[in-house]
């Protein structure tokens, strides 16, 4: 069985986008392959741009998001995009772009940050994490 | 940040969270050659558990773990 995590990030809020880079940085410490399946508002949170802008908070936990941001601010906490950018870096991490969600918004590659790879069906994102001992998803 | 004493390599990585402290090792320990000793310095509590699974995992010594008030110090050499 390949050493694999995979992961659909369904959700583009900061605080979701945050577990997505650190468990793809634990993964890659732990000497796993990373496959990163995005879809609906998670592949729009890498539309180009998106990732340096994006400052969208889970709504349940909007009297929250300000401390957070304050906190993660005056802790040097380094941005999700930056993490999953060192892990890229470090390690085997491939993030594929849902195929569907780009036909349904109208985007083509080219309009999505360069951190993407490609962009790939569900069929074949699904048989490739059949194989992974662990799928999550965000 | 990395400084080169003479006998070891030290990493400061206080003040970065999980899991940066971890990835600055391995980053270090990737750099450094075979029997070279490592030593990295983390104010985050997931460093504890953290670093010495990875270090055994990885196939490299955790020579010491050294508790501060404020850090901990982590001694590895590089096995592999």
């Amino acid at each position: 069985m390949p050493n694999r995590m995979s992961m659909v990030v369904f959700s583009g809020t900061v605080d979701k986008l945050y577990p997505a880079a650190i468990m793809a940085s634990g993964a890659v410490a732990m000497g796993m392959d990373v496959e990163i399946f995005l879809t609906f508002y998670g592949l729009d949170a890498f539309r180009k741009g998106m990732p340096q802008t994006n400052q969208k908070m889970d709504v349940n936990y909007a009297e929250l998001a300000p401390m957070l941001a304050q906190l993660m601010k005056e802790k040097n906490v380094p941005s999700w995009y930056d993490m999953l950018l060192k892990a890229k870096e470090m390690g085997h991490v491939r993030v594929h772009a849902c195929a569907m969600t780009l036909d349904l918004m109208g985007l083509k590659k080219e309009h999505l940050d360069p951190i993407i790879d490609d962009v790939v069906g569900v069929g074949e994102f699904v048989s490739n994490a059949k194989e992974g001992e662990i799928t999550l998803f965000l | 940040m990395a400084v080169s004493t003479e006998e070891r390599i030290i990493l400061d990585a206080r003040g970065s969270f999980c899991p940066g402290p971890l990835m600055e090792l391995i980053r270090g320990i990737k750099q450094a050659t075979v029997g070279e000793t490592i030593e990295v310095w983390s104010s985050d509590q997931g460093s504890r558990k953290d670093i010495p699974f990875w270090v055994q995992k990885a196939g490299h010594e955790l020579i010491g773990m050294f508790e501060g008030p404020d850090y901990a110090r982590f001694v590895v050499r590089k096995r592999r």
